[in-house]
């Protein structure tokens, strides 16, 4: 027993051996066929079926059950099978002002919070994709550090900034620029706020890599023919790194939409966002067919329409 | 071009990395506050560290999310990197593009539709087969797949695709039968991006709020559904104490994912 690195070889060799038996068994077609198959099996099984769940039950009726939700056929006696289909969900999604509202009022904070993260995230992926190699490295990691650091905690931490007694009205009501606390938190302010912070290195790291690209002898042709810094780089640079700009939004306006956490914690009572309701409509009001519905919209509505754009400016980017 | 920074660039930088990090820096010091408030300065102590090491469910829900993180990313490394070695090395086959599509979705599909998506798949599951009979750590774990995957997908394959073909090439004309040449040569290659990808994907496991409180049923109370329940109730210092922590375990973390990176990219 105290030999303990040769038993660990021991051991490595003979899962080794057995791997490679198991392997030389399912080889070719059928190897290829397990390479393809465990990915689509298990990506089939819990994405993408899911999803014909979901639309099912948005027609079903929300029932005092155990699942919450009515059948949507029936057998009935003589083998007739009948199909319920029941809209109401979607009539209610579209006639009750809280939901439409909380859908428009979703894309226009995620919009525009995308614009911010942009306004910020521009400059400074410029400035980190022009730094010489050896700082490169080192700010991109300061850029993904927080990134990896707990999404709530660095929500926590802005609650901490922004209260009524947080950081910044003590520092205010210190330095005298003030009398009263202000309301920072439970704001849209405090909203747009959360996503930039939280959504800022989606936003970064696509463009740095993009702009990390762009040809130096570009610039510099356009300097020798007398072309000013700032008219370059809205001739040059700027078309040149719509690639980045396009997926960067595409990662911040995305989960932004359907975004809980931060409106939950951050936001006022009175702008609703849609990923809100839908979790509201779940855990609260246990209405799991209005969710489910609330959740079609959602992807038909947004999550789609955004995604075929993308895809479309893509392709128009890598053809011209 | 390099040295010609202009006052604008210089300016949108100490503001950028001004504004990720002066929050971080404030819950860090507050981590160390005397005072009860999270926001009053009352003096140096260390003694939200001893509230957090004794208490039970923090702690307990801290073991389920590193629980629930390995076993979901180990998972996800395997689905994921299968996925990326039919994306990049299998050509054009029947299909492609869908299960390309498959394999990214999830990474821009807002949260709440991939938990209540995964809810109501174990739901129905139950109904039909009975299976899972219990929502658990088990149906977190295989919720977190999911999304995991995706992210293992992309690292994987940016690194299958910027790989050298020309020796798995060599060992398949000198006889080496496919899964030998995938253990031999591509293995030990994509090793470091595969602990990349990896790290990734646990730290995304661990840090999920809205699908582990979709996929998880009674009892199975991960860190951030106590950390999340805890805030609604207010600020406590011991998540300072606790963040801090986290902190310091992520730049360790990144600072070894970096030396990693550096002598992966000397080895090329």
């Amino acid at each position: 027993m105290n030999n303990w690195p040769q038993m660990w070889a021991q051991f490595f060799r003979g899962l080794y051996r057995s791997l490679s038996v198991l392997g030389r068994e399912i080889q070719g077609k059928r190897g290829r066929a397990v390479v393809i198959g465990v990915p689509l099996l298990t990506m089939g099984l819990l994405f993408v079926l899911p999803f014909v769940i979901i639309l099912r039950i948005s027609f079903s009726e929300s029932e005092l059950a155990q699942p919450p939700y009515s059948s949507l056929w029936q057998w009935l006696e003589g083998g007739y099978l009948t199909i319920k289909l029941n809209f109401s969900n979607y009539l209610l999604l579209w006639q009750d002002a809280l939901y439409l509202g909380a859908y428009l009022n979703s894309i226009k904070v995620a919009a525009l919070s995308t614009l911010f993260t942009l306004l910020i995230g521009y400059p400074l992926s410029y400035g980190i994709a022009r730094s010489n190699k050896r700082w490169r490295l080192a700010l991109l990691m300061l850029i993904i550090l927080p990134f990896w650091t707990s999404f709530l905690i660095r929500i926590y931490a802005w609650i901490g900034l922004l209260n009524s007694t947080g950081v910044i009205n003590n520092l205010l009501l210190y330095l005298g620029v003030i009398d009263q606390p202000l309301a920072l938190i439970r704001t849209d302010f405090a909203v747009y706020l959360g996503i930039v912070y939280c959504y800022l290195p989606f936003m970064v790291l696509p463009l740095v890599a993009n702009l990390m690209r762009l040809d130096d002898t570009l610039l510099e042709a356009a300097a020798d023919l007398g072309c000013r810094p700032m008219a370059a780089f809205f001739k040059v640079t700027l078309p040149l790194s719509m690639p980045g700009i396009a997926a960067g939004c595409l990662l911040v306006f995305i989960p932004a939409v359907g975004e809980f956490v931060i409106p939950d914690l951050l936001g006022g009572p009175d702008s609703v966002m849609i990923g809100h309701t839908l979790w509201t409509e779940f855990f609260t009001n246990n209405d799991w067919p209005l969710a489910a519905s609330v959740a079609v919209a959602m992807l038909a509505f947004i999550v789609l329409p955004t995604l075929a754009f993308e895809h479309i400016q893509d392709r128009r980017a890598r053809s011209t | 071009m390099i040295a010609r920074r202009s006052w604008f660039i210089t300016f949108a930088m100490l503001f950028g990395f001004a504004f990720l990090y002066v929050p971080i820096l404030s819950l860090i010091v507050f981590s160390f506050n005397e005072s009860k408030l999270v926001t009053v300065w009352g003096g140096f102590s260390l003694k939200w560290y001893a509230a957090l090491w004794h208490n039970e469910p923090i702690l307990h829900a801290a073991r389920l999310s590193l629980l629930v993180g390995v076993v979901s990313a180990s998972l996800a490394t395997i689905v994921g990197t299968l996925g990326a070695l039919a994306l990049s090395r299998f050509g054009r086959f029947r299909g492609r593009t869908a299960f390309a599509l498959m394999l990214s979705a999830p990474m821009v599909m807002p949260e709440v539709i991939l938990g209540l998506s995964a809810l109501l798949l174990f739901v129905t599951l139950k109904q039909l087969i009975g299976w899972p009979a219990e929502r658990g750590l088990l149906t977190i774990m295989l919720a977190h797949v999911v999304l995991l995957t995706a992210y293992v997908t992309i690292v994987a394959q940016s690194r299958l695709t910027q790989m050298d073909e020309s020796m798995e090439e060599a060992a398949l004309d000198l006889g080496a039968r496919p899964w030998k040449v995938f253990f031999v040569i591509t293995l030990p290659q994509i090793a470091p991006a595969l602990m990349a990808a990896w790290l990734l994907a646990f730290t995304i496991s661990i840090d999920d709020l809205v699908i582990a409180s979709f996929a998880s049923g009674p009892g199975a109370t991960t860190l951030p559904m106590v950390i999340y329940s805890k805030m609604r109730l207010g600020l406590t210092p011991e998540i300072n104490a606790l963040a801090t922590i986290v902190v310091a375990v992520v730049a360790t973390g990144i600072a070894l994912a970096a030396l990693l990176w550096r002598r992966d990219k000397t080895l090329d």
